[in-house]
């Protein structure tokens, strides 16, 4: 089990991917104007990144390279629906306040990045862990973010007041500027860091994030541009090409996408 | 005449009062990315406009005749992407073979679009509150309108940003971020006007 627990640590510490990749930026922004609704928030889309990169690393074998990335939506997309429907019956509250940044887990480009750059070439049980780590990372940035500006906008975190009552507090955090005031403050932060490594002489180098980038450089080589150019910077190397396939493996490939559907 | 009126408020407040980027956070990666200069933050624009347009017309239209008419709403995230994905693709295919012109000008901004959670958003904006598909297709037009003005608007911003001296941990995307943050603060005073 040990390289399930380098996966997490991989997920929380390394390569979080809001602080140090930069990924998935719009639900970073849109959901944190509390801690509670940042730690839902990550906690569903954790849900959703365990399970997606625990299937396609089983399916791996069996999705050609040159579909993988309209297989990887489909099975993301049943499960951000599985989920969905889930916190309908159980957290109505929770799903009120997340609304439509609940279906539009399917497009963060967390999960489709780490199902690109890790699951499609990896065995279930790290893939699993990976998706486990990265998605407790993602949590964790998004209460950290979701506490500041819960902190300065209303005093309170977590729903507890904890400033003295001469405090006033800073609307502007807990509304649509005050995230990209606080995202701006954070990114500014990483690159006083990441100044400060290199001139230590550490190297700094971006680590697998599939979408080789960071959100904000998605326009050059994003996960969108993979959509369209299935060749472009495939991770894993192609066995066979997806022509070659056998009558036979074909209807293996339809059993268990059919089987994959019933189960949900 | 109460059409049109309604027609007209869902105009406003989606383009102005409720901006897709600034207020509501969906295409914020383009926002981001495509904003260096006015011209490609224009051509972005345009093709983000063309294809939520269309997109929210076909999505509106399987809402209403398939979705509804087989009771099978639940689908709708699985339904949408896989709507919205093939739609982008077809759409390049049929600008390269027919209009080279205006592929040659919107063509590179087409794959960027298919993953661009404000076209999955209108359309699951549109189908919670209950849209008619021409209802639907009026919130779409204005939704990416608003994205167009946001981004180019930014993008001029940018430009001049370049000149200037900015503290060295804030270069690149900090400034950018609090360029968007006080165009935010800017936007929210639109809100008076409904």
């Amino acid at each position: 089990m040990n390289k399930a627990g380098e996966r997490l640590y991989n997920g929380i510490v390394k390569e979080n991917p809001t602080f140090v990749l930069m990924l998935g930026m719009c639900p970073t922004l849109a959901v944190t104007t509390s801690a509670m609704n940042g730690l839902g928030m990550g906690l569903t889309t954790m849900a959703v990144l365990a399970l997606s990169n625990l299937f396609i690393s089983l399916l791996r074998k069996v999705i050609p390279a040159r579909v993988r990335i309209p297989a990887f939506i489909v099975i993301i997309a049943s499960f951000v629906t599985i989920v969905q429907l889930l916190l309908e019956a159980y957290l109505p509250q929770l799903n009120k306040s997340l609304g439509v940044y609940i279906p539009l887990i399917v497009v963060n480009c967390i999960i489709l990045g780490r199902a690109e750059a890790y699951a499609y070439s990896n065995p279930p049980i790290p893939s699993l862990f990976d998706g486990i780590g990265m998605g407790l990372g993602f949590s964790f940035a998004l209460t950290c973010i979701g506490a500041v500006r819960e902190l300065l906008g209303t005093g309170k975190v977590f729903g507890c007041s904890v400033m003295p009552d001469s405090f006033v507090p800073i609307r502007i955090f807990g509304q649509a500027p005050g995230a990209f005031f606080v995202l701006a403050m954070l990114v500014a932060l990483q690159n006083l860091i990441k100044e400060k490594r290199k001139k230590a002489g550490k190297s700094y180098e971006k680590i697998g994030s599939g979408c080789s980038e960071d959100c904000m450089n998605c326009s050059d080589k994003g996960c969108s541009r993979r959509f369209y150019d299935a060749d472009a910077g495939d991770s894993r190397k192609e066995e066979k090409p997806a022509e070659e396939k056998t009558e036979q493996e074909k209807s293996a490939d339809l059993e268990i996408l059919n089987l994959e559907k019933e189960e949900k | 005449m109460e059409n049109v009126k309604e027609l007209l408020v869902i105009l406003i407040s989606s383009s102005l009062v409720s901006n897709v980027v600034l207020s509501q956070f969906l295409g914020l990666c383009p926002f981001l990315g495509v904003s260096k200069k006015v011209k490609t933050a224009g051509g972005m624009g345009v093709a983000v406009i063309f294809v939520i347009t269309l997109a929210s017309a076909v999505a509106g239209f399987i809402n209403q005749y398939v979705l509804i008419r087989f009771q099978v709403q639940y689908l709708d995230t699985i339904v949408f992407i896989l709507v919205i994905a093939a739609l982008v693709q077809f759409v390049e295919m049929f600008l390269r073979k027919t209009m080279p012109a205006l592929y040659e000008a919107l063509g590179v901004y087409l794959p960027l679009i298919t993953t661009n959670c404000a076209v999955l958003g209108v359309a699951i904006n549109n189908e919670q509150a209950e849209y008619g598909i021409l209802t639907g297709v009026v919130n779409g037009f204005a939704t990416a309108v608003g994205f167009t003005v946001a981004i180019v608007i930014l993008a001029g911003i940018r430009e001049k940003i370049e000149y200037n001296d900015v503290p060295k941990a804030f270069r690149g995307m900090p400034i950018v971020l609090l360029t968007a943050g006080l165009m935010a603060i800017a936007f929210v005073g639109f809100s008076g006007l409904l």
